[in-house]
């Protein structure tokens, strides 16, 4: 892992992990780019900027922080955060959605190693990252607990019953990074159902709350390192993004949330973010 | 005739809880404002830090009970069977059992035993429910002692399970010291011209059931079948083998839980008559537990009438 916070470093991983994931959902013909690219600044920062205690080598690590990816659908930032951190070869990615893979459509924890549990149904993260940083709160040093929600997944019902018990239960090692981007499936969350002011509510329940530009991986690492060091918890780090961030075509269209980019679609992305990922280059290179 | 120990499955919920940890079991429970009800109060009596209570939110209380799994806990979930399986459904399938976390759903309260709640309380479905689900251990243990055995198999094994228990007083049918083995079911009762396979607060009636066909004649074999799933097919497969005819008796709907699942064994591996004892395709109502067995065919009138009927059929 990552000790020290190094900022061009972090970047270049979250655009590597943007690269990663439009070659793997291209190869797939399907899965969710807009939630992935716009989330990949957030993970990269917590798994590349010294933020996630981890060991891709030991991944079952008792003392190691913990990943929750409660919005599931963005299961290819994860993945290629996995890769990127040598938890699997990169040249995996190419099997993401296709049978038999471990990369499943939704992150699934009994066949990936480095996935702590299985997500895709939105609303039940954070009450898992909650039980967990319960369980985990009496080890010294506690594990961290980090759990990433969609701003649209806060729209379930259960998101705020566990928002209310984890005030309640106070665990300091637990941080909830909410992937503001405001859009969902059918259109944009605050013209939908009025979702605004993500903040002020966490804050009425009683969190810390923490806001932040989604894409300055400075200002990210700031954020999420406070909070994990932070005792009196829990935190919620409400992240502004943009979805599809760093595709032009992608970004904060509605239209970009679970279609895959075809190659000529892929191959402008490629060109905005700087290039094709090798294994993708290796492996259409070898079709042709 | 020697009067018979009453108590309620749910009863030997917190009690075991409290003895499991006791011998050093990590094992926790989370509530959602009913640990009175459900009797987990006495563990967060005995062992604070022990008892989650997340109040009125059922599907918060699985997947807290989840997270406290995947950090080595054996985790109890409580509530109503209701509540406790049916408005937390997904939690329990995409998180405990698509994970394979070592969860187990014991929620009380479940069938028409619940009584004057009526029929919004009286879950008749959860069996169905929870066969269903990849990797899902279903345990309805019939009395108190039985209860406790279950409690504690589920905590020994790791994995999902579901173990039922209910609200209502109920005859004794086992003593201390008893064990409960998964996918075991047992013979309480031999008899040569048909096998009553019950589960629950049924066999207490299945039992009654054959006395009352004893009386007519009849010799009534009757087989406690705690472990819905996996279902002891060898001991059904052997009794039927030698009865020809089966009749099932549970609380529950007839449709999905143990009459289901013995059908299906039966249908696959040795095709023999089934009458089913159950609630049939319908909600329940408010009443007493003594007039609600007999308002649903569920006493053992009924299951004796049922035993004849399957024999005419063989």
């Amino acid at each position: 892992m990552t000790e020290t916070f190094d900022q061009s470093e972090v970047s270049a991983k979250a655009q590597a992990l943007r690269q990663d994931i439009i070659a793997m959902l291209t190869e797939a013909g399907s899965g969710h780019p807009g939630g992935s690219l716009s989330a990949a600044d957030i993970v990269a920062t917590l798994y590349f900027g010294g933020v996630l205690k981890h060991d891709a080598a030991q991944p079952d690590d008792p003392a190691r922080d913990r990943f929750v990816l409660s919005k599931g659908h963005a299961a290819p930032v994860l993945y290629a955060a996995l890769a990127e951190a040598g938890y699997i070869e990169t040249s995996e990615l190419a099997t993401l959605r296709k049978l038999g893979s471990r990369l499943q459509g939704h992150p699934d924890s009994k066949k990936l190693p480095g996935v702590e549990v299985s997500t895709g149904s939105l609303g039940q993260g954070l009450s898992i990252a909650t039980g967990l940083a319960a369980g985990l709160g009496r080890q010294t040093p506690a594990p961290c607990v980090f759990c990433l929600l969609g701003d649209g997944e806060i729209e379930e019902g259960q998101v705020w019953e566990a928002a209310l018990f984890a005030a309640h239960l106070k665990p300091s090692n637990l941080v909830a990074i909410i992937d503001n981007n405001d859009l969902q499936i059918d259109g944009h969350c605050s013209a939908l159902v009025g979702l605004t002011n993500i903040a002020q509510r966490f804050s009425a329940f009683g969190w810390q709350v923490l806001e932040v530009d989604g894409h300055d991986v400075a200002a990210l690492h700031q954020a999420l390192t406070k909070a994990k060091e932070a005792v009196d918890g829990p935190y919620a780090i409400v992240a502004h993004t943009v979805k599809g961030k760093g595709v032009s075509f992608m970004e904060d269209q509605v239209g970009w949330h679970g279609k895959a980019p075809n190659a000529e679609q892929a191959a402008q992305a490629f060109e905005e973010l700087g290039g094709a990922p090798a294994w993708y280059v290796e492996l259409t290179e070898g079709r042709r | 005739m020697a009067e018979v120990k009453m108590e309620a499955t749910r009863a030997a919920y917190g009690e075991t809880l409290i003895e499991l940890v006791k011998q050093g079991v990590d094992v926790v429970a989370v509530e959602a404002d009913l640990a009175g009800s459900t009797t987990t109060a006495k563990l967060g009596k005995a062992y604070p830090d022990r008892l989650f209570d997340v109040g009125i939110a059922e599907q918060n209380m699985i997947d807290v009970a989840a997270g406290l799994s995947l950090a080595g806990k054996v985790a109890f979930t409580g509530s109503f069977a209701v509540f406790g399986t049916g408005r937390s459904y997904d939690q329990i399938r995409n998180t405990v059992c698509y994970s394979k976390l070592n969860v187990k759903i014991a929620p009380t309260h479940s069938g028409v035993s619940v009584g004057p709640d009526g029929g919004s309380h009286q879950m008749l479905e959860d069996i169905a429910l929870m066969r269903a689900l990849p990797g899902m251990r279903v345990l309805v243990p019939a009395d108190y002692v039985a209860a406790k055995a279950a409690i504690r198999l589920a905590a020994a094994v790791p994995g999902p399970f579901y173990v039922r228990l209910g609200r209502a007083k109920v005859p004794c049918v086992y003593e201390e010291p008893f064990v409960m083995e998964l996918g075991r079911g047992s013979v309480v009762r031999p008899g040569t011209d048909v096998t009553i396979v019950a589960c629950g607060i049924e066999l207490d009636q299945a039992l009654k059931a054959a006395e009352v066909l004893g009386g007519r004649g009849v010799s009534a074999e009757v087989i406690d079948m705690p472990s819905i799933k996996p279902l002891d097919e060898d001991l059904l497969l052997e009794s039927v083998g030698r009865t020809g005819c089966v009749v099932t008796a549970e609380e529950h709907s007839v449709i999905g839980g143990l009459g289901s699942a013995v059908c299906e064994a039966l249908a696959e591996k040795r095709p023999a008559p089934v009458e089913r004892i159950g609630v049939r395709d319908t909600f329940g109502t408010s009443g007493e537990l003594a007039e609600l067995l007999p308002h649903f065919g569920l006493d053992a009138a009924a299951i004796a009438a049922a035993a004849e009927r399957v024999m005419a059929r063989k």
